[in-house]
């Protein structure tokens, strides 16, 4: 470890790997802390992730994917089944990840790239000087250091403190949150081509529980509801009921814990020489709460962006506006889609998911379209649309068509 | 009078950490510390996923 560096990114997980590695291809000088011993263990992930857009970062091994799956399947509270094909079902669907192996062999893309890397080392605090964040001050194996940089990238996941260290307040609201369980299990009746969503207001309040195949009779089995229906350990409880009813004989092999950001975009990602990446700068989708792509995509972007600053030789937040910009344009927007979908959703009873399940009874959704499956709900469910309206805006068709529908 | 955590059934994910108000909480490596800072507002009891934490008499 030197006492300088261009940029110091703080977690080893997608986001900040991924943020060394292109910040380290750029040329710079890279420092990536990770408080774990161990890179992605434990895990806090289902580990569903889109292929396509996955490719577009790494080269698929099959080191680190556990499953292919052909779509989703998603279980209304009266067990109506909609099913829908891999390119419908969004970034959380596609390969089911082993995150151990994965996260480590994001960070060793970042190694290879030249960034350095130290486990056990916990970021403790920022240096600031005249209102720029200059470094940090870091803690590994009981002793504390202070180390420089130009440029610090906080990629601490779900816990971040370096966005509220730096004044940028990032503290979630129970409804902002989505507490999980989950536990790894193994059964001979788990459908391996498929990942499976169950709603309901009974089995996941505001929430839902999900099976990700995992190969070989394998499965990550959770559940995810909203902090502010959750009580002391009710998330665990409610998994232990559903894995009770569905998987009677099923062996629990680990328990996964975690807490997602369904919060959408937050106000502000940069500070003087500061940015956010990843769950630290609540990147993850307010719906589905997937966010692995979420961080690698952002963490690529401050990568470039840090090089970008330190060339001009300006890292205020005014130059790091160009990170902000460039994520809010795309993710940001995907982002605060999902939040009014997801506000719409938290008020449904379980009759309306029926009904919405229904309504799409009957409709080929494996080769449907995204339109199509949107013409399909319209049919029977104008008033949701309705609701929706604002997620539509800027789809030229189907815009149109609520405003014509809706107003005869 | 703060928040305790109970380490046996604590899966250290960090879930209450970003979710205290006055950042009292920390997730070391594995395991939560509480500071005091900590205002009993039982939030991070509320959302713990595997209900670790209690506030203590
Ligand atoms: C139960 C559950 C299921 C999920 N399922 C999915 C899914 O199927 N698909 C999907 O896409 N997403 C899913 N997510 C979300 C996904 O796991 C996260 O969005 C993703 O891990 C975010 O990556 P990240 O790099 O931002 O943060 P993380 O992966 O959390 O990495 C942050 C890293 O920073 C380290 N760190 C924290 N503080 C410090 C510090 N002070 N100093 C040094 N290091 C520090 C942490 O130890 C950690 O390794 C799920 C989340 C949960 C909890």
């Amino acid at each position: 470890m030197k006492d300088r560096y261009d940029v110091i990114v703080v977690g080893a997980g997608p986001g900040g790997s991924m943020t060394a590695r292109t910040a380290a291809l750029e040329g710079l000088d890279v420092l990536l802390i990770e408080k774990r011993q161990q890179i992605g263990d434990p895990v806090r992930c289902a580990e569903g992730v889109n292929k396509e857009y996955l490719k577009e970062y790494i080269k698929p091994d099959p080191a680190w994917i556990s499953a292919e799956v052909k779509g989703s399947k998603i279980y209304s509270p009266d067990g109506t089944l909609v099913e829908m094909s891999e390119e419908l079902s969004g970034a959380e669907v596609g390969y089911v990840l082993e995150r151990k192996v994965f996260d480590r062999a994001l960070a060793r893309e970042a190694a290879l790239a030249g960034a350095e890397v130290m486990i056990k080392t916990r970021a403790t605090g920022l240096l600031i000087e005249d209102g720029f964040v200059k470094g940090i001050q870091a803690e590994h194996m009981g002793n504390q250091y202070t180390i420089k940089a130009d440029i610090v990238i906080g990629a601490d996941g779900v816990e971040s403190k370096v966005g509220r260290w730096a004044g940028i307040d990032t503290t979630l609201k129970p409804r902002d949150m989505c507490t999980c369980a989950q536990y790894v299990i193994t059964d001979f009746t788990i459908d391996p081509d498929f990942c499976e969503f169950f709603l309901g207001n009974k089995i996941a309040p505001v929430g839902y529980v999900w099976v990700f195949p995992k190969g070989s009779n394998l499965a990550n089995v959770g559940i995810g509801i909203t902090g502010h229906m959750s009580g002391k350990g009710k998330a665990l409880e409610l998994l232990d009921e559903f894995i009770h009813k569905r998987f009677p004989d099923c062996r629990k092999i680990e328990l996964i814990v975690g807490g997602v950001p369904v919060c959408g975009s937050i106000d502000r990602t940069v500070a003087n020489g500061l940015m956010l990446v990843g769950d630290a700068a609540r990147q993850s989708d307010p719906v589905t709460g997937g966010g692995i792509f979420n961080a690698m995509w952002a963490g690529d972007i401050a990568g470039k962006v840090a090089a970008n600053a330190i060339r001009r030789s300006d890292v205020s937040a005014e130059s790091l506006q160009e990170y902000e910009k460039a994520w809010r344009a795309e993710l940001g927007r995907d982002l605060n889609m999902s939040l009014v979908v997801k506000e719409r959703f938290t008020r449904m009873t379980d009759d309306e998911l029926n009904t919405l399940a229904h309504s799409l009874e009957g409709v080929d959704l494996r080769s449907t379209t995204l339109i199509g499956l949107v013409w399909a709900l319209f049919k029977a469910n104008k008033k949701l649309l309705w609701d929706l309206r604002s997620i539509f805006s800027g789809i030229k068709d189907i815009e149109s068509e609520v405003k014509r529908e809706v107003y005869l | 009078m703060a928040v305790i955590v109970d380490r046996f059934k604590c899966g250290y994910c960090g879930a209450c950490v970003s979710v205290c108000p006055t950042g009292a909480l920390e997730l070391m490596e594995t395991w939560i510390e509480v500071d005091d800072s900590c205002n009993n507002c039982r939030i991070c009891v509320k959302i713990c996923p595997v209900g670790a934490l209690e506030v203590s008499k």
